[in-house]
């Protein structure tokens, strides 16, 4: 792989900029957030050509932006954030990626570390058992062909309604968990027949399932907004996404608009980046289509969360409420939304492409549940599986420079072959036990494939993102047992 | 595995059975040939895959797709599937027949691991897929693949060559 030589001018000690000269075809510059100490990294591979490569979609305003944990991908990086004119702007199935709404959320309870180490080994088999995860697992939910509609269109109110979870965990995601403009006619028979059996299920790859502790707290009132009280406090994690339902919709966009773009004159660096005008009847169906999907990733949640509050309580001997399992927030990392946001002075409608980017809405902001409107949206930094992870609320500065966007993870720094060359699954799973760490696994060499080594520091990123004041940071927690799809 | 049989030569682990007469050097060059190769990418993985014939590429790529997903020495050829795709390029088909083939994986667990093209030309494939349902008491799966995708993809004639990079 060779190492990216192109322009890259330093604007600050969190921002560096790709100018628009730098390639023929760029309509605005790239910005990326980062720090001296990563960026030697990010100029190993080839993920800022692909931050110069988004600059070419036609409609795109400010900049394209690349979030703190950015890697290279298939045509979007992953971290990257774009934001298109709606009037004369494209949308892109691949600045979304294949896994539509792939997210996280974290619930709090009122238990400490001490109540819950000596039962950890009964939780996390609990939690494996309750939760089909892994490549080939199959839902425990029967859904037929009539009722995949529902979940399409109602996402996690579906859940809700059919005894998974409780009306107040809809009012903590992110869309309340239902994205509207959903048409269930343009997701394909194909895609709903890899939904149907999969609905409640984790899947493989970096989901997980976790049991972390609150290490550190940095901002004590928002905190506290969150049910996050002390340091030793219980949390549970969830990350997974929209399945073989959301690939597939994918898959199935990226073919019909590639067709599309000839017909609009559209031209692209990378076929990964194919897209058509959001107003054209392409454009419409897919985001109908990505809606539905993510609606179905939402869905998958909600049910998860269910079986993960059924199986902690039951552990713990506690009743939920005495458990006091809330849902702190739930935010997705791969998606294309309509929203307002400020350009040049003036309010615009933007189709802001988040790819591996989590939404990062201020204080006061409409789309803030009111429970959090004097805080700022809750974003949830999830790191390697041995190493922290970080709660931050989203900023003013965010929605200036970022269109109201920050990192979502670590961000992998090896790839998976190499990997599985330095450690092998066991490896990984002692070094992890004798930190402290419980894991359970479906697949002992899909575990090497996430070793922590693999992955950035997520400390890291979040530094340059709360750093740069795009987030801000609230707390720390630390993994005490893991569920690895 | 690989058998010769009087100038015969059977090549099933390439992902595709190919039977014809042939040299003892043209032999030799079938089996030192391989089929493809895993390329190195952060977050994802891909592979390019090689052929005598472009079609066999095509086989090849399928059969190293499924080596990422599972140990397929264990698979046994026990149920076929026949896949027909039209495209309107190469790259597309590329696209299309190796997303079909996971749609088989999501939907009915199916691991192939033998692809036998039967019809192949511009923008069209017709093959006979071989393989088993996947089953946990015997099978080992490794990574799981969600989709390829159009990135850096590459379909080269002259040289019997793909290129693709999957999202795993």
């Amino acid at each position: 792989m060779p190492k990216w030589s192109g322009k890259l001018e330093k604007v600050d000690d969190y921002r560096w900029r790709i100018p628009k000269s730098y390639k023929p075809g760029m309509r605005v510059d790239g910005l990326i957030y980062t720090d001296e100490g990563m960026l030697p990294h990010i100029l190993e591979e080839q993920a800022l050509e692909q931050v110069a490569n988004v600059a070419f979609l036609p409609g795109i305003v400010g900049y394209s932006l690349a979030m703190p944990d950015i890697h290279w991908g298939y045509g979007f990086a992953i971290g990257g954030v774009a934001a298109m004119r709606v009037s004369d702007g494209v949308v892109s199935p691949g600045g979304v990626g294949f896994d539509i709404n792939c997210g996280v959320r974290i619930m709090r309870t009122n238990l400490t570390r001490e109540e819950v180490s000596p039962k950890i080994k009964a939780l996390i088999d609990a939690l494996f058992y309750a939760v089909p995860s892994g490549l080939g697992s199959k839902g425990k939910i029967k859904l037929n062909s009539k009722e995949i509609d529902n979940v399409l269109v109602k996402g996690s109110r579906w859940a809700v309604e059919n005894g998974y979870g409780r009306p107040e965990d809809l009012e903590t995601t992110e869309e309340g968990g239902e994205m509207a403009g959903t048409d269930t006619s343009r997701v394909s028979g194909r895609a709903k027949e890899r939904g149907i059996p999969q609905l409640g299920t984790l899947g493989s790859g970096n989901h997980f399932l976790e049991v972390a502790v609150i290490d550190e707290i940095y901002e004590p009132d928002i905190a506290r907004a969150m049910g996050i009280d002390r340091v030793g406090q219980v949390m549970l994690y969830v990350h997974c996404g929209s399945r073989g339902l959301g690939y597939q919709v994918a898959d199935d966009y990226i073919k019909e608009i590639l067709r599309a773009m000839q017909k609009y004159g559209i031209e692209v660096p990378d076929r990964q980046l194919a897209c058509a005008p959001v107003k054209s009847p392409e454009g419409q169906a897919y985001l109908a289509a990505m809606r539905c999907a993510a609606n179905y990733a939402w869905a998958n949640r909600q049910c998860i969360t269910h079986w993960v509050r059924e199986a902690f309580c039951r552990v713990i001997g506690k009743s939920e409420r005495d458990a006091g399992l809330q849902l702190i927030y739930d935010v997705t990392h791969n998606i294309a939304k309509i929203e307002d946001h400020e350009v040049d002075g003036k309010k615009e409608k933007l189709c802001v492409h988040r790819k591996g980017a989590t939404r990062a809405f201020p204080a006061g902001h409409p789309d803030v549940p009111k429970k959090y409107a004097a805080v700022g949206q809750p974003i949830l930094i999830p790191g390697d599986m041995g190493r922290m992870s970080y709660i931050l609320v989203g900023t003013e500065q965010a929605m200036k420079e970022t269109f109201g966007s920050t990192c979502h993870g670590a961000g992998r720094m090896q790839s998976r072959t190499a990997a599985k060359k330095q450690q092998s699954g066991r490896e990984v799973l002692a070094a992890l036990e004798a930190r402290g760490i419980t894991v359970r696994a479906g697949s002992l060499s899909g575990l090497a494939e996430e070793a922590p080594e693999a992955y950035k520091d997520v400390g890291d990123v979040v530094r340059v993102a709360h750093g740069a004041g795009i987030s801000k940071k609230v707390a720390r927690t630390i993994p005490i047992a893991v569920v690895k799809g | 595995m690989t058998s010769v049989t009087n100038g015969v030569i059977i090549i099933a682990h390439r992902g595709v059975n190919i039977k014809r007469n042939c040299s003892s050097e043209h032999m030799r060059k079938c089996v030192i040939m391989k089929r493809f190769e895993l390329i190195e990418h952060t977050a994802d993985m891909g592979l390019e895959a090689y052929g005598e014939t472009l079609a066999e590429a095509f086989a090849n790529a399928a059969y190293g797709m499924f080596s990422i997903i599972a140990e397929l020495d264990a698979v046994r050829e026990v149920e076929t599937r026949r896949v027909e795709i039209s495209e309107e390029d190469m790259e597309g088909l590329l696209f299309e027949w190796l997303n079909s083939l996971l749609y088989y994986f999501d939907v009915e667990m199916l691991l192939f691991k033998r692809f036998d093209i039967i019809e192949f030309g511009e923008g069209r494939l017709v093959a006979e897929c071989h393989g088993e349902k996947y089953d946990p008491s015997r099978h080992h799966l490794k990574t799981g693949v969600k989709s390829a995708t159009y990135h850096m993809l590459e379909v080269d004639r002259e040289k019997n060559r793909v290129q693709v990079i999957f999202d795993v």
